[in-house]
């Protein structure tokens, strides 16, 4: 201790002894530079900005002079869209349109059960016990019975251990992907997915890769690539997600994906497929459970099935199934499933009512496909109209065989070969897009549905107006 | 007097006080403008005491602690796994879901599972029958018993004017479309799903708005995310309030715009944005602004609170933006007939740009609305995705939505619409003024009919929500994430359907339930001559 004290006063010593000794000049040279320290150390720090900022009066100046757009850009009168068709009374087979009774070639009732008895009789034995609506959210005291039946219903039809109910078919796919894929994961999905697959694509942030339409080479060159990108960076890899999306039966083109070998290229490249049913669903398949039953494949190779209840099921809303690994993750994460109101239990107890139609008569199925494949060969050569779809599919296409150069016009040709339809008694639409808001836009078309309902000599009949129309608007 | 903790504000620092309008303090909300205001807007958000936000800490550190414990032993497998996992052959895929992300859900939330997605089999009236359900492992799995219990009364559900009900003569035109028409429409609005039912009811909700035209949809949430996004679009701004809902916030970000968000309710914050906006154009290129939109709602189901319209309104017309008005909890429950926010106000339906609605609430079926001037529903009609790829209304829905329409407006010859606006304005007031006077803190404008009641520590969330299930009253409570962490609390929706009996029941057994679980943190001094209080508000007018 001694020893170290001793230590420091002789540092000090030395210190005062070495202050004594410096020159004049240095010890002025340091007291200058130890004063300009102190100075800059005071100083106000040099802002840049000082110099371009504005005054008050300039700023007022530029919000006197921002004139925004219109909320709205004006729409013609003529717009095809404002001039829409009015359907008086319900629409079933025969629908009463801008007041004129028409066989309903338009509406995707595919087994007729929008007009069936006990199908109502079940909605109104639930509309006295319920009322009409649910008055809150899922979590929120809006889960009812009927709920609760129709997903164990139709987790027993799919042969799943799961469903999930959602109260509208759009919202259905839309919050079922952002549910599992996030930003940074990556999702391979169809050039002509339908819209709902674009907006939950796009709620979700991730990667998207868009393979040529059920062009299995263009999916495996995609799927190529990835892996040689994961190469490169291993650790991301590993926590990158993916995800497959495919319709069952595409609503834009009429075909089905070729789900073996999907299924194929997912065990491969370790993807999960998330598959979209809502056109399949109820018609595909020897009971109706859709693309996988048609192909024969096992359920649980599917990690999600979702489907809207809009279609064959004749009611509203929409529902996904798979293992409860999976689903149960919607119950918390699906934002159209915890942030909006519940399925009014009249609707639900409709679509349980259906789902027991189904079950009861396996045979509609197959009615259907026969009705199908009559009426695709019966358009088949007509001038001027080509028809896209399969030949089982119940919702075909028939577009233009050649362009007249500018959608514009193809629009209105095909308007007016539906308005001739429609003066004789057939209803058609055509197949409607947002043109501006598709990814891949599909060529205009005339949307030809077809039910259980319509008889043989309406099928033809329908086929033969068709010729008709396609000869004198076209030629 | 810094927000330290959390950008909705550590409350717990501040003393304790409410925010009048008329005669201003200096709030969270900043200074208001009380010229603009017809009648007084009395909001309170009553910070508790510091010892209260310790003790929630606590008990969120104590359940983490636990929760890392409970991962460990199921890690190691001295506990049972009772999730779901993977398939066999899918096990060397990449994992579906992130271990932390789930960490919430599997150790807090699941102790309390039991309080929410409870089972209903009856109507949500003002009383309604639960199926009783138990749990034999702890929350991971539910059967039911078979029984139900019934008659508990509804504090939960959204039915502001009572229109969820099954007399026989209110639903008979129900009955008689839903036969008529069926339960699907199988087809989109522009294709062949318009019926002239919706184009009825489009006509009745403008004329109960006092606009030019309406166009309705299938579904609220649908409404805003597929709406918000045909109106604006890349190039536009949006200026949208901290609390709004989900479906606005998605609405918002699918459109591509750029998304600017200002304080709950604040007009300095809101006018601070818009100046910025205007002088500096878009971020980086300085370009003007295609166009500025402000996204509010009536009422916000979380806070109880009421939009400062007036304010924002004059701000509006100031910057010349563009006003969205969400009315899914207001339209109905506010105004002296009943027509929202609008009409609470006192304003013209024509300030606002875009009046959208749901039809959930308060007329007790579903779906949404936009309403506006006729060029805007045009455009809508063409360029909404709604009206071009999903499915249009069902009819006996939109059946209900008429009947409750004309029944509030007076068009089916009796006074009943009027009788139930008024009579939930008496519960509203009433129970708040009773809750006040007992001492709980409760958030939000005194004439809004939700009601939020603070809770604050985890632990009282389960507690709560029990025991009012057994005293027969089922209530909703929320806790983090729909809120923040430190102010879970119970939401009450009052009902024209409730009567006096049913208001003081639970009002008692909210005493008693305050009183054990020390749920009445409010500093102010409970009255004691209550009957000094008796109604010297505002009446509604006639």
């Amino acid at each position: 201790m001694a020893a170290a004290g001793a230590g420091q006063q002789w540092v000090l010593v030395e210190m005062v002894q070495a202050f004594y000794e410096a020159p004049a000049y240095h010890l002025i040279l340091e007291g200058i530079l130890i004063l300009w320290i102190i100075r800059l150390l005071f100083s106000k720090t040099y802002k840049l900005q000082e110099r371009s900022d504005l005054t008050l009066k300039e700023k007022e100046e530029l919000i006197e002079e921002w004139q925004p757009e219109p909320l709205v850009p004006p729409v013609p009168k003529d717009h095809p869209a404002l001039n829409y068709n009015i359907v008086s009374g319900p629409p079933t087979h025969i629908i009463t349109v801008n007041g004129k009774e028409c066989i309903n070639f338009a509406s995707f009732n595919f087994l007729g059960l929008l007009d069936n008895e006990k199908v109502k009789s079940a909605a109104q034995a639930s509309l006295k016990k319920y009322g009409v609506g649910t008055c809150g959210p899922r979590g929120f005291y809006g889960t009812f019975d009927v709920h609760l039946e129709l997903e164990e219903r139709l987790a027993k039809f799919m042969r799943t251990e799961e469903a999930i109910i959602y109260s509208y078919g759009f919202a259905t796919i839309a919050s079922a992907i952002p549910a599992y894929s996030k930003r940074g994961d990556i999702v391979f999905v169809d050039e002509a997915a339908c819209f709902a697959i674009q907006k939950g694509l796009q709620a979700s942030r991730s990667n998207i890769k868009l393979f040529k339409h059920n062009d299995m080479a263009d999916l495996e060159r995609l799927l190529k690539e990835q892996e040689t990108e994961d190469q490169k960076n291993p650790r991301k890899a590993r926590v990158t997600r993916r995800f497959m999306v495919v319709e069952g039966l595409y609503m834009n083109t009429g075909d089905i994906c070729p789900l073996p070998e999907l299924i194929k290229l997912k065990y491969k490249y370790k993807v999960r497929i998330f598959l979209e049913e809502s056109l399949s669903f109820g018609v595909l398949g020897e009971h109706g459970r859709g693309i996988t039953e048609h192909f024969g494949i096992n359920i649980d190779d599917i990690d999600l099935i979702s489907a809207n209840m809009e279609n064959s099921l004749a009611s509203i809303g929409g529902f996904c199934c798979g293992r409860s690994f999976i689903i149960d993750h919607q119950r918390l994460s699906g934002q159209g499933y915890c942030f909006s109101a519940s399925l009014p239990p009249l609707l639900a107890a409709a679509a349980i009512e259906a789902l027991n139609i189904m079950e009861d008569n396996p045979d509609i199925f197959q009615t259907l496909r026969a009705k199908c494949e009559r009426i695709h060969k019966a358009l088949q050569g007509i001038s001027g109209l080509k028809v896209v779809g399969e030949s089982f599919s119940p919702a075909l296409h028939l577009q233009l065989e050649e362009s007249s150069g500018s959608r514009e016009n193809d629009v209105k040709l095909l308007k007016r070969v539906v308005d001739y339809c429609m003066n004789s008694g057939i209803a058609l639409t055509q197949a409607r897009y947002l043109e501006k808001e598709e990814k891949c836009l599909p060529p205009p078309s005339i949307r030809v549905v077809i039910t259980v309902e319509q008889t043989e000599q309406e099928l033809d009949k329908a086929a033969s107006l068709l010729k008709e129309a396609a000869q004198s608007v076209l030629n | 007097r810094q927000n330290i903790l959390s950008p909705h504000g550590c409350k717990f620092l501040e003393a304790p006080h409410n925010r009048v309008t008329n005669s201003t303090k200096q709030d969270k909300n900043g200074i208001s403008n009380g010229t603009l205001y017809k009648k007084t807007f009395i909001e309170h958000f009553e910070q508790a005491p510091m010892y209260v936000a310790v003790l929630t800490f606590l008990g969120f550190g104590v359940g983490t602690v636990f929760g890392y414990l409970r991962d460990f032993m199921r890690a190691w497998g001295l506990e049972k796994r009772n999730v779901a996992t993977e398939r066999e052959q899918q096990k060397d895929f990449v994992p579906l879901y992130q271990d932390f992300e789930n960490f919430y859900t599997r150790n807090l939330y699941m102790r309390i599972r039991d309080n929410w997605n409870r089972p209903i089999c009856s109507v949500p009236g003002p009383q309604f029958d639960l199926m009783e359900r138990v749990t034999d492992d702890y929350n991971w799995t539910f059967r039911f018993t078979g029984r139900t219990i019934k008659n508990v009364i509804n504090m939960g559900s959204y039915n502001y004017l009572g229109f969820a009900e099954t007399d026989v003569n209110a639903l008979k035109t129900v009955t008689i479309e839903l036969q008529k028409y069926g339960t699907g429409i199988c087809s989109t609005r522009q294709e062949m799903g318009t019926l002239d039912k919706h184009i009825e009811l489009e006509k009745l909700v403008a004329n109960f708005l006092g606009v030019e035209d309406a166009m309705v949809f299938g579904m609220g949430f649908a409404t805003n995310s597929m709406n918000i996004p045909a109106l604006v679009g890349k190039g536009c701004l949006i200026l949208s309030d901290e609390l709004n809902h989900t479906s606005l916030v998605l609405g918002a970000r699918l459109s591509g715009a750029t998304i600017r968000i200002f304080k709950h309710n604040n007009m300095q914050s809101l006018e601070k944005l818009l100046r910025d906006a205007i002088i500096y154009g878009q971020p980086r290129s300085r370009r003007a602004w295609r166009k500025i939109i402000i996204l509010v709602e009536g009422i916000y189901s979380m806070e109880g609170s009421i939009v400062r319209l007036p304010e924002i309104v004059s701000l509006k017309k100031k910057y010349k933006a563009y006003l969205y008005l969400d009315e899914a909890h207001s339209i109905g429950a506010v105004g002296a007939t009943g027509r929202g926010v609008v009409e609470y106000f006192g304003m013209s339906p024509d300030d606002v740009d875009v009046l959208m609605g749901t039809f959930t609430k308060s007329f007790g079926a579903a779906g949404g609305y936009i309403a506006g001037r006729k060029d805007l529903v045009d455009f809508l009609r063409t360029h909404s995705h709604s009206a071009v790829y999903a499915t249009s209304m069902c009819p006996p829905v939109a059946e209900q939505i008429i009947r409750a329409m004309k029944c509030l407006m007076g068009l089916d010859g009796t006074t009943q619409g009027l009788q139930r606006v008024r009579q939930l304005g008496k519960n509203t007031r009433y129970f708040r003024r009773r809750l006040h006077e007992m001492g709980f803190i409760i958030y939000g404008n005194d004439d809004s009919p939700v009601v939020p009641l603070l809770l604050y520590m985890p632990g009282k969330i389960g507690a709560f929500a029990r025991r009012m299930l057994e005293k027969n009253i089922g209530v909703v409570v929320v806790g983090f994430p729909a809120t923040p962490i430190t102010e879970s609390r119970a939401r009450f929706c009052v009902s024209a359907a409730h009567t006096r009996e049913m208001l003081n029941t639970v009002l008692n057994a909210l005493d008693e339930l305050g009183d054990f679980l020390q749920l009445k943190y409010s500093r102010y001094s409970k009255s004691s001559h209550p009957e000094l209080y008796e109604e010297t508000r505002l009446e509604l007018e006639d």
